[in-house]
């Protein structure tokens, strides 16, 4: 069914299904990163770092930076979310979780197949993801 | 300028960056709310932000409006030359730009990453993407770019700066003299290719054609994405100018389903490398997302352009600019 299918050139059921999450969750996140970032420059929300100290810390490294403004490493930032700045990593975060979201349904649809190497490399990618996204590797060592 | 020949998503772009700028003058008749309202904490970080000095007379405003401006524009180009936006990002903006490298390259993967997100669902719908193609692939460039982004943010930045303008000027040599092919001859499909089941079909459009395809040297060309992760996460460039030769030159998948699945392979391998640098604290919001909302819109008009612009001349001059982009990062990473 699905050899047919791919040879018909139409997308396999798994690929539209992941490409429609991927279409709501990139332009959900995008809209959600836009809001924030209005909250943040209009001042709505008070910044963790002022407005106006934020061009003296970027010309300096990461270490500068997050040592002079007292900035969290890893998911430190969730404590500060009710602060205008730190209110942007929601829409951030959701942009760089939508690719592990839309993995997750391909596993059940490729062992459904039979198709046990990429129901692997699936889990496997997922898996590599997490890893980044937890900062366990090498968190927090700048 | 009749604007009845617009696009609905060009327009829609049109507006959106009016409503940016809206917001950002509003903020800026605001007085800096900032300074009314800042906590005991922001005063605190205050205190030591300008014990480091800098240019302080400068508006916190001034660099993301450019910013915003300058993506913009830099999103229009890059759809006209067939290149991604973060390969002209990060040699342009940390070269002409006051941020440190280590927030250019963050702000550099949030580009491509949100660019090749945007593109994605499209992609694969119309099976220019494909999962089966890109699912191998993008296991190894993801695992690998982890560790391109520790090395770079490991580095000392005057030789990730020497790195990187030695690779950009690598890309514009490539982009010169590599002729892509439009539909490859694959003989017969390695044993590999055959075991992942590395092939498929889609609808030309233009030809409204059947096109099977499927790949071939399918082991060395798995392996160089083990190169191409690390660079793409060492210098938060993207990927797509190596990812697309790699798949249509070496693997034989047609130009269309190698740009397709290398657009779309981005939002995987970029998403590995751009939670490192969120991580690290390597995301500044306020830089970050002007380059992003900027890029994006310039990829709407740029698309509506497409039909109009003469995309030789445009790739001869994105050629010349990242030959610049390449020497000025070159004489930053020599201290000249």
């Amino acid at each position: 069914m699905s050899e047919m299918k791919r040879q018909s050139g139409r997308a396999a059921q798994e690929q539209v299904h992941y490409a429609n999450m991927l279409f709501y969750g990139c332009w959900g996140g995008l809209a959600v990163m836009v809001l924030t970032y209005l909250v943040y420059i209009t001042g709505i929300l008070t910044p963790h770092v002022p407005l106006n100290q934020v061009p003296l810390l970027w010309t300096k490294p990461a270490h500068t930076y997050l040592e002079t403004a007292n900035i969290p490493v890893g998911w430190g930032w969730l404590a500060l979310v009710g602060q205008g700045d730190f209110l942007n990593f929601v829409g951030i975060v959701l942009l760089a979780g939508m690719t592990i979201i839309c993995y997750i349904p391909l596993i059940p649809a490729y062992l459904k197949r039979g198709e046990k190497t990429f129901a692997i490399i699936a889990l496997a990618e997922i898996l590599v993801l997490l890893v980044a996204a937890s900062g366990v590797v090498g968190g927090g060592g700048h | 300028m009749k604007m009845h020949h617009v696009s609905l998503p060009a327009k829609i772009a049109l507006f959106v960056m009016s409503g940016v700028l809206l917001c950002a003058v509003a903020a800026l008749a605001s007085g800096g709310a900032d300074a009314g309202t800042a906590s005991a904490a922001a005063a605190e970080v205050a205190k030591a932000g300008a014990q480091l000095g800098g240019d302080a007379a400068t508006p916190w405003w001034l660099w993301p409006l450019v910013l915003l401006f300058f993506c913009f524009v830099l999103g229009i180009i890059a759809v006209l030359a067939g290149v991604g936006g973060g390969v002209l990002y990060v040699p342009l903006v940390s070269g002409f730009f006051p941020f440190h490298l280590d927030f250019v390259r963050g702000a550099g993967l949030m580009v491509a990453l949100a660019g090749a997100l945007a593109a994605g669902p499209g992609l694969l719908k119309r099976n220019f993407a494909s999962l089966r193609l890109a699912l191998p692939v993008a296991l190894i460039a993801s695992s690998c770019a982890i560790v391109g982004a520790f090395l770079g943010m490991a580095l000392p930045t005057n030789v990730v700066q020497l790195c990187l303008g030695g690779t950009i000027m690598f890309i514009a040599v490539l982009l010169l003299v590599s002729k892509n092919t439009a539909h490859p001859h694959v003989e017969k499909q390695d044993a590999v290719g055959i075991a992942l089941g590395m092939n498929g079909a889609y609808i030309d459009p233009s030809t409204s054609e059947l096109v099977e395809w499927k790949t071939h040297r399918t082991l060395p060309g798995l392996l160089l994405f083990i190169i191409i992760g690390v660079m793409a996460g060492m210098f938060g460039l993207g990927a797509g100018w190596a990812n697309v030769p790699v798949l249509n030159l070496l693997m034989g998948a047609p130009l269309k389903v190698a740009v397709g699945t290398s657009k779309f392979l981005l939002s995987i391998t970029d998403t590995s490398a751009a939670w490192v640098y969120l991580n690290k604290g390597c995301v500044i919001p306020l830089m970050a997302i002007p380059s992003i909302i900027g890029l994006m819109l310039g990829s709407f008009v740029g698309v509506r352009l497409l039909a109009k612009a003469k995309p030789t001349f445009i790739r001869y001059m994105v050629i010349g600019v990242l030959l610049l982009a390449g020497g000025k990062a070159l004489m930053k990473g020599l201290g000249i």
